[in-house]
């Protein structure tokens, strides 16, 4: 039987603010009957404005909601309300069989799981497409380069003569290079100090982009994903796979207008290899991978080639995620994440920061911002990346004594994500 | 060139000048001879890439400087159970979502009980929810002295580093009192008026004699409206050695400090004042020579002694002045003078005719008497007193005799109940809702302890039953439902949850029930979490 979810987790499962409102009134008994759990699903009535409860089940592994509500949001309230229920009330909801309405869906979801085959594809065409758009990216790399160059002859202080950068984007997603138009873009908001630094290294893409076949395989990769060349999780699963035992080190969400993001780190607890699982959900929808952060998953991934690579696609899973070792990873002093850092630098030079563990370090808020400390050396939080309340929460679980906090590090600073209280189990800094 | 700069910055400046107007040196730039010069505006972005992957990648990690503050001290507290935690999330959570209607216990109302139950139990919350609980009190002030309490040595660490937090460090905590009562009077001289107030309760709470000296040493340059609240902190650990302060503090410029004075000196029953007012009622009041009636002489004016001793010339009520008077000498009077200088007790007093020299059966002088008794019952806790003045328990009328009559109300109930014990409380409040049902309870219910002892709970249970089947709405009783939710004994959930069985399908009080018996259900789990 799967443990049960703490409420952050739960409420981190809502696609907004507002459905974590309306889900933490439906988290008492009251409105609910015929609710139950076989340990693997949830399901309950749950009774409403109108005559007819909605009838609503989750499945807890991937997990998956259905909802007999007409609610487009999603997950619903109901769904969450339940989960909320069962993570608060347990005694709410007891062990049974599923309800045959909530079986039949059940069943249903699994035929469907099994019946997804890979569709067939013709490799002539791709082939031709992808020489089509190798083609049209070098173009527009080359002109970026000519653009960039253009600036810097008239100087980057002179705007009068520069029109916006949003133009240039705009030609940069017509070159089929959505990752060069999302760099070109914030070229517009970046502070001058950095200017010149972001100049130079979108210089360096833009370069990459235009002599891709003569890389060496890894560093193209890097360099088409960096583009804005997308892969498939069927292709990279087609691919080579590791079996690991994989502990779940954080995650994040972030969103923008069109996407919410999740952002799951993972480290394999045999290959000690660090991996980043992405789930993406349109606005009001909530990604749907939940990972409990300190759990130890039992799966296959297959990682994005890279120059170091990091992405991967979680392919099969080996029963659900369980409790993972008590204290807490295996990390590093701080003079050692930032060598680590700087030798994935030497690989993919637009890294912007990697994973690391720090081991026994101390938070300290100074006048000049927040810091990490091990006691010799220091690292500044990037403030500007992280809540406040955040990072407070930090300083409260440290209670001012050394721990393990995972987090990204770069050339920014460092963005702390999780934390290993002593003693503790490890606590969620940002997805409260 | 011959000016010597920082290779990155010569890059920068020709970048940000032009590299038309500003070319690059020759030389002197580190790996200037591995880019193609051919074009100088590619060259510079492809030296600036250089520089930039060269720092990136060989950054070196900067030396701690000073060392961090102290750690918080060690919080030795057994920590909550794991479901409680989890729960003190939820409520926690939730206090913004509240306050509208639907089928949930309104969260907000159920964390202050979470948070006293918890403080009492002297359990610590997970370290990870101490900030949303000082958020959570910091909007919302009646939570603070229990979210402080629960938040402890933690809370009070946070708290030095977060301005928004800076509050906790003004909340007067019970715990907080005994063990660390201030010695260092920095906060006294320097801090800010709310800080000062909680220093001087805690000093107080701990050496009254240290903290009247202290206030002493600077009362003759403190504002009015601050003297006044000082003056009120004197209330902790009152004593007969402060009265020579306080008969000063009589003659203050501040009339409002003169009467907060005086209304500290009439609480010490052997003070000065008392012995006046004593004097003052005992001319006043006479036990008639045949023991029969009580015989009022009001006073005849306010004289000096009288004012300086707290009572205002004027009658602010429209009373007649002399009645006025009349009350505020009776009510600032020490009350076991009654029995002393009558041999009667309370019960006897209160059952005797009152009249004046003209008409010996006045009854307004029974109302005037009666209302200062009891503000003086409450002023000076005196629960014999407070017993006379309420009466016994209203006892259901006889079978056909009628309605029951209201008990003669006397000042306000509600405060009189609260010089009683909490059982007594209880007890009386359930009797009287036997009898007279929840319209006139809302008071009586505030004054009781909570939870509510399990025959007030069943007392109130089955006035809601009657009040559902005459055809009340529920909405007349939302006060008291309010209420209800916070402090109904757990042990009632059942007969709640059969009251919603059988109230009409889809009715209101259907819904109501059912939302109690939610509310009743998520509490009881909400306090057996916290002691399993």
């Amino acid at each position: 039987m799967e443990e049960r979810w703490s409420t952050e987790h739960v409420l981190s499962l809502a696609p907004d603010t507002s459905s974590q409102k309306a889900a933490g009134k439906l988290s008492s008994p009251a409105p609910w009957s015929g609710t139950g759990t076989d340990g693997t699903a949830l399901w309950g009535e749950c009774r409403g404005s109108g005559r007819t409860p909605y009838r609503t089940v989750v499945e807890l592994a991937t997990p998956a909601y259905q909802c007999s509500c007409p609610s487009r949001k999603f997950p619903c309230k109901h769904a969450l309300g339940l989960l909320l229920l069962w993570s608060g009330s347990p005694e709410a909801v007891p062990a049974a069989a599923p309800a045959d309405w909530a079986a039949e869906w059940l069943e249903a979801r699994r035929d469907r799981a099994e019946k997804r085959a890979a569709a067939p594809a013709d490799p002539e065409a791709a082939r031709r497409r992808a020489e089509k758009r190798g083609a049209r990216v070098a173009a527009g790399a080359a002109e970026l380069r000519l653009r960039l160059a253009d600036r810097i002859r008239h100087g980057l202080a002179d705007q009068s003569t520069a029109g916006p950068w949003e133009e240039v984007a705009a030609r940069m997603v017509d070159a089929q290079a959505p990752g060069l138009a999302t760099r070109v873009r914030e070229l517009d908001t970046v502070p001058q100090e950095r200017l010149l630094e972001e100049y130079a290294m979108l210089h360096l893409l833009a370069t990459a982009a235009t002599r891709i076949d003569e890389l060496p395989a890894e560093l193209a990769a890097t360099v088409r994903t960096r583009v804005g060349y997308t892969v498939d999780a069927a292709e990279v699963l087609a691919g080579p796979t590791v079996r690991d035992r994989w502990l779940v080190l954080g995650s994040r969400d972030t969103a923008d207008e069109r996407l919410t993001t999740r952002r799951v780190w993972l480290r394999g607890a045999k290959t000690g290899r660090p991996a980043l699982l992405l789930a993406f959900g349109r606005p009001g929808q909530a990604p749907d991978l939940a990972l409990p952060t300190g759990h130890l998953l039992e799966a296959e991934l297959a990682y994005h080639p890279g120059a170091r690579p990091l992405r991967a696609a979680l392919g099969t899973r080996y029963g659900a995620p369980e409790a993972g070792p008590a204290g807490p990873p295996a990390g590093l002093t701080v003079a050692e994440a930032v060598a680590g850092y700087g030798a994935a630098v030497a690989d993919d030079p637009w890294l912007e920061s990697h994973p690391a563990v720090l081991a026994d370090v101390v938070p300290v808020r100074t006048p000049d911002g927040w810091y990490l400390t091990d006691g010799r050396h220091t690292v500044p939080v990037r403030a500007s990346a992280v809540p406040e309340a955040a990072l407070w929460r930090l300083a409260a679980v440290s209670t001012g004594r050394p721990l393990a906090v995972f987090g990204e590090y770069g050339h920014q600073g460092f963005e702390p994500v999780t934390a290993w209280p002593a003693g503790h189990r490890p606590v969620g800094l940002t997805n409260a | 060139m011959t000016i010597i700069q920082d290779p990155w910055e010569t890059l920068r400046t020709s970048a940000l000048l032009g590299i038309d107007r500003r070319p690059l040196p020759a030389t002197a730039l580190p790996l200037a001879d591995v880019v193609d010069p051919t074009d100088p505006a590619t060259a510079l972005l492809e030296l600036a890439a250089l520089a930039t992957v060269r720092r990136r990648a060989g950054a070196l990690p900067v030396p701690a400087a000073e060392p961090p503050g102290p750690p918080a001290p060690e919080d030795t507290r057994p920590e909550l159970p794991e479901p409680a935690a989890r729960r003190l999330a939820v409520l926690l959570a939730g206090r913004a979502g509240s306050g509208s209607g639907g089928t949930l216990a309104n969260l907000a109302e159920l964390l202050p009980q979470w948070l006293a139950t918890a403080r009492a139990r002297g359990l610590r919350p997970p370290a990870a929810l101490i900030p949303g609980l000082l958020d959570a009190a910091r909007a919302r002030g009646e939570l603070r002295s229990d979210a402080v309490a629960l938040a402890g040595p933690l809370g009070r660490w946070l708290a030095e580093q977060n301005p928004d937090w800076r509050f906790v460090l003004r909340t007067t905590v019970e715990e907080a009192a005994r063990q660390d009562a201030p010695t260092d009077h920095h906060l006294w001289h320097e801090g800010l008026f709310a800080e000062r107030v909680t220093h001087l309760t805690l000093l107080r709470r701990r050496d009254p004699a240290a903290g009247l000296e202290l206030l002493r040493s600077t009362w003759s340059t403190e504002r009015a409206e601050d003297r006044l609240l000082f003056l009120d902190a004197l209330q902790d650990g009152l004593s007969p050695a402060d009265e020579p302060f306080l008969e000063a503090a009589l003659g203050d410029r501040s009339k409002n400090v003169r009467a907060t004075a005086a209304e500290l000196l009439s609480t010490l029953p052997g003070s000065a004042l008392a012995g006046r007012m004593a004097e003052r009622a005992r001319a006043a009041v006479h036990l008639a020579p045949a023991g029969t009636h009580l015989l009022v002489t009001p006073p005849a004016e306010c004289d000096a002694r009288m004012q300086r001793d707290g009572i205002t010339p004027k009658s602010p009520t429209g009373r007649g002045e002399r009645a006025w008077w009349f009350g505020e000498v009776v009510a600032a009077a020490p009350l076991p003078l009654w029995p002393e200088s009558t041999g009667l007790t309370p019960d006897q007093l209160l059952a005797l005719r009152v009249g004046d020299s003209i008409d010996e059966t006045s009854s307004s002088w029974a109302d005037d008497l009666r209302e200062a008794w009891a503000r003086a019952a409450v002023r000076q806790h005196d629960a014999d007193w407070a017993r006379a003045l309420l009466g016994p328990a209203p006892a259901p009328p006889a079978r056909g005799a009628g309605r029951a009559r209201a008990p003669r109300t006397t000042g306000a109930p509600a405060k009189l109940l609260a010089v009683l014990p909490p059982e007594e409380r209880a007890a009386w409040t359930a009797a009287f809702i036997e009898v007279h049902g929840l319209g006139e309870a809302f008071q009586l219910l505030g004054a009781c302890a909570t939870p509510w002892t399990p025959p007030l709970s069943t007392a109130v249970v089955s006035a809601l039953a009657r009040a559902a089947t005459s055809g009340a709405y529920p909405w007349s009783h939302s006060g008291v439902l309010g209420m209800t939710e916070r402090a109904l004994a757990p042990e009632t959930a059942a007969a709640v949850e059969r009251l919603a069985a059988e109230a009409a399908p889809d009715s209101a009080w259907a819904e109501t029930f059912a939302r109690l018996a939610g509310t009743l259900r998520f509490r009881a789990a909400m306090l057996a979490e916290l002691t399993g």
